[in-house]
């Protein structure tokens, strides 16, 4: 079997975690944003951050699958798609969050 | 013994769905971690197979319905706003902290760092689940996909943990509640 779906379905989810942690900063630091995110008012901003962050995640995994099912893929997406999870274990940290 | 209606939708989202997850949570990454090394015998029965596939989606149904429930059903009651000139905030959950040094940091912190970290849990699973759905026994020859199903696992762990602890500890200085009142049982008066 080829790498390329697995790496697809890996890579898209590190995409879709940093586009999460990326617009809850984007949210929380700009008033305008923030406005442009309530999707949903009772939850706030937070519906259209999570929204977002899933549409960018599907269609990165949609968009991937299509091109690398049957193929074989450099091993680094992996490694990629991991140092996005990182950052947005670190992005999502208050504390880093109030750095920017 | 009764409890409000957002008491039982908080418990829901809380104990069934997320407290679940991280039970789940061990005994996936063990049997990811055992189905995908060489170490495991080769005789792995398609049943074995068939019934971790099955667990991990089992965990991605918990994983989607406590971040739903908790963003779409419960969050709204947390953050609700009172109307001007309230006293009692009790049924304010945010207000409720944030009025006071003491507890403010549950929610400037806990709930800041727990609305959005928890959003990685179903993301991470789902892929985890589609991967060795998809894979299989077959991921012990992917050592790259293999290393990053086992970490997406652990990070989707490590997430709900964080959710888990601060939506317990909000929910124990500031409990949403409210909504009708169902009788869970009926006491002996003393």
């Amino acid at each position: 079997m080829t790498n390329g779906s697995g790496a697809a379905a890996i890579l898209a989810a590190g995409v879709g975690s940093f586009a999460l942690a990326v617009l809850a900063i984007a949210g929380d630091k700009s008033a305008l944003v923030k406005t442009w995110l309530v999707f949903y008012k009772p939850t706030g901003a937070l519906s259209g951050v999570t929204t977002l962050a899933l549409v960018v995640w599907i269609l990165t995994w949609g968009i991937l699958e299509l091109r690398w099912r049957k193929k074989t893929v450099a091993a680094r997406t992996s490694l990629i798609a991991l140092v996005l999870l990182g950052f947005s274990l670190l992005l999502t940290f208050p504390p880093i969050v109030d750095l920017f | 013994m009764e409890i409000t209606t957002r008491s039982l939708w908080t418990l829901i989202h809380g104990m069934g769905f997320g407290a679940l997850y991280l039970l789940a949570c061990s005994g996936a990454l063990v049997e990811l971690y055992r189905f995908t090394t060489w170490s495991m015998p080769s005789e792995v029965t398609p049943r074995q197979a068939s019934f971790l596939k099955a667990y991990l989606l089992a965990m991605v149904v918990m994983a989607w319905g406590a971040v739903l429930i908790g963003t779409y059903v419960v969050y709204p009651w947390y953050r609700a706003t009172p109307p001007p000139g309230t006293v009692d905030l009790s049924m304010f959950p945010q207000r409720l902290l944030m009025s006071s040094p003491t507890t403010s940091g549950w929610h400037s912190l806990g709930m800041e760092w727990k609305e959005h970290v928890a959003w990685l849990v179903p993301i991470s699973i789902t892929m985890v689940a589609f991967v060795f759905i998809r894979y299989g026994r077959e991921l012990r020859n992917h050592r790259q996909l293999r290393a990053a199903v086992l970490l997406f696992a652990l990070a989707s762990f490590f997430a709900a943990g964080v959710a888990g602890f601060f939506g317990a500890m909000i929910n124990k200085y500031a409990p949403v509640q409210g909504g009708s009142t169902i009788q869970l049982s009926h006491g002996v008066e003393q």
